[in-house]
């Protein structure tokens, strides 16, 4: 379970989320919607402490990530996979070094082993054999999914998906939602996706929020959603029509 | 009106001087934290030696010798003309060992490697990639900062003797084959004048050196911000910080070695 408490984030005097209490449930897939620019993003790195919150806290399995030690907050880290809008593949290192730079930093693992999981990753995003290639040979789709490989490294029980299809065509935009969907379902992960495209929430969410002017408004399943009367939510996904 | 706006501009500007200075001190503390902790990725750092003294070989040679050919050809005609010509050899070892080495191996270091530093490193911060390592629970600190500040304090002082040497004997070649100055007495004064510590010394500065440029272009490229332009600006200001932070580092690193 994550318990945002109190969450609130300005960068300087720009506010981002205001007092925000909310909670996610176990193995649940929830969608954070919202414009462009509106704290999405800002909200997922709060959650793994890339950015620390103005006031509040995060609440992960009962401990305060604000009073993690050094230690602590890499114990975390690894309990949660992070896919990036931009994939963050590193451009230096191929696939292979890719998807086992967590396990060569934090796991205690022969080179053999490290081998062993790589495979097994790739082969669960459809990707095997593609160990030698670059990041800069592999398209934009096929990226995001060493990205997933990568986060899935350590087996996380939670993964935060940050825009996964935002850019992307269709099929492959499709071919990234199975895969997210495959994962939800077969590992069980709990599953925070930030986006704003609505193909991808009405396909992979179970529960949908928007984040509007640093608040969440709660929108329920993707049906409920669709059949908002809320006259901001239903600006939104109408496009405004 | 436009007076009150003038100092409020030079307050603001103090102020976010200050506040930068305040942030490169603090990587440089938790850089240097984290070696005594011993937080080293080895094969990182030999790569960056390797990657370091390949990038500024060739700049850092052509810089010495030239530098030290034009010392000498200027040195040795007012010397000659006051008919102190062979002390002309002394001069060019004190001050290539002291000043010239350290100084032109550092620029060419901040020149060429702070850019490189602060390019990539900005790029990674804007692709996402130093939030990525985050992520993984790696530290950008030890994985990219370490590596890069031991191999540039460790290189700066290698070319700096390469830098030393061959600024000698480019000044010993333009005394010589155009000053007309007698060899045997060139390196008779190279050898009476020089002592130990000043190259020692001189090698010491450049370590500084190697760190301060180092910090200075990690600092800017993890704090680059807004894609390819903001990758730009980090650069440029790497460079230019780091060549104003080693002038005046240098000036007090003489007085302290030297006076």
């Amino acid at each position: 379970m994550i318990k945002l408490k109190n969450l609130t984030k300005y960068f300087e005097k720009l506010k981002v989320l205001e007092n925000i209490t909310f909670d996610i449930r176990d193995g649940e897939s929830l969608a954070i919607i919202g414009p462009s620019g509106c704290g999405k993003s800002t909200l997922l790195k709060l959650l793994i402490r890339l950015e620390e919150p103005t006031s509040g806290t995060v609440v992960m399995d009962g401990r305060d990530i604000r009073r993690l030690s050094e230690d602590g907050l890499i114990d975390l880290r690894k309990k949660v996979g992070m896919i990036f809008q931009s994939s963050a593949l590193f451009d230096s290192m191929n696939v292979f070094e890719n998807v086992a730079f967590g396990l060569r930093e934090h796991a205690k693992l022969s080179e053999r082993e490290i081998s062993k999981v790589v495979k097994e990753k790739l082969i669960m995003v459809e990707l095997e054999g593609t160990q030698k290639l670059m990041p800069a040979e592999l398209s934009g789709g096929m990226q995001k999914r060493v990205s997933i490989a990568r986060a899935l490294a350590f087996d996380p029980q939670i993964i935060l998906y940050d825009e996964p299809t935002t850019g992307l065509d269709p099929i492959t935009s499709v071919t990234i939602e199975n895969l997210m969907i495959k994962l939800s379902r077969e590992l069980k992960v709990t599953s925070i996706i930030v986006t704003h495209v609505l193909q991808t929430i009405y396909r992979v969410a179970g529960r949908i929020v928007m984040l509007h002017e640093g608040k969440f408004i709660e929108t329920g399943t993707p049906d409920q959603t669709k059949k908002t009367t809320d006259p901001i939510v239903k600006k939104f996904i109408t496009g405004g029509l | 009106m436009q007076y009150e706006r003038f100092t409020e501009n030079i307050g603001r500007k103090t102020i976010a001087i200050l506040e930068e200075f305040g942030k490169v001190t603090n990587l440089a503390w938790e850089t240097i934290r984290d070696i005594f902790r011993g937080k080293i990725n080895m094969k990182l750092t030999l790569e960056q030696m390797v990657k370091i003294g390949t990038e500024s070989l060739p700049l850092a040679i052509v810089t010495a010798v030239f530098v030290g050919m034009v010392f000498a050809l200027q040195i040795a005609s007012k010397f000659i003309q006051f008919g102190a010509g062979k002390y002309v050899g002394g001069v060019m070892s004190v001050g290539m060992a002291r000043e010239l080495g350290p100084a032109v191996t550092g620029i060419a270091i901040a020149a060429r490697v702070a850019a490189a530093i602060a390019a990539e490193l900005g790029t990674m911060r804007v692709k996402e990639q130093i939030d990525a390592l985050s992520a993984m629970g790696a530290s950008p600190i030890r994985y990219l900062v370490i590596p890069r500040f031991i191999a540039a304090a460790l290189m700066l002082p290698l070319l700096t003797i390469l830098a030393d040497i061959l600024g000698f004997v480019g000044g010993y070649i333009v005394a010589a084959y155009i000053s007309k100055i007698n060899p045997v007495q060139y390196m008779e004064t190279a050898q009476n004048m020089l002592e130990l510590w000043d190259v020692y010394g001189g090698l010491l500065k450049t370590v500084i050196f190697g760190m301060i440029i180092s910090v200075i272009a990690c600092y800017k490229g993890l704090s680059a911000k807004g894609g390819a332009k903001g990758v730009g600006e980090a650069t440029t200001s790497s460079v230019v910080t780091s060549l104003i932070a080693l002038f005046i580092a240098n000036y007090f690193l003489s007085i302290l070695f030297f006076k």
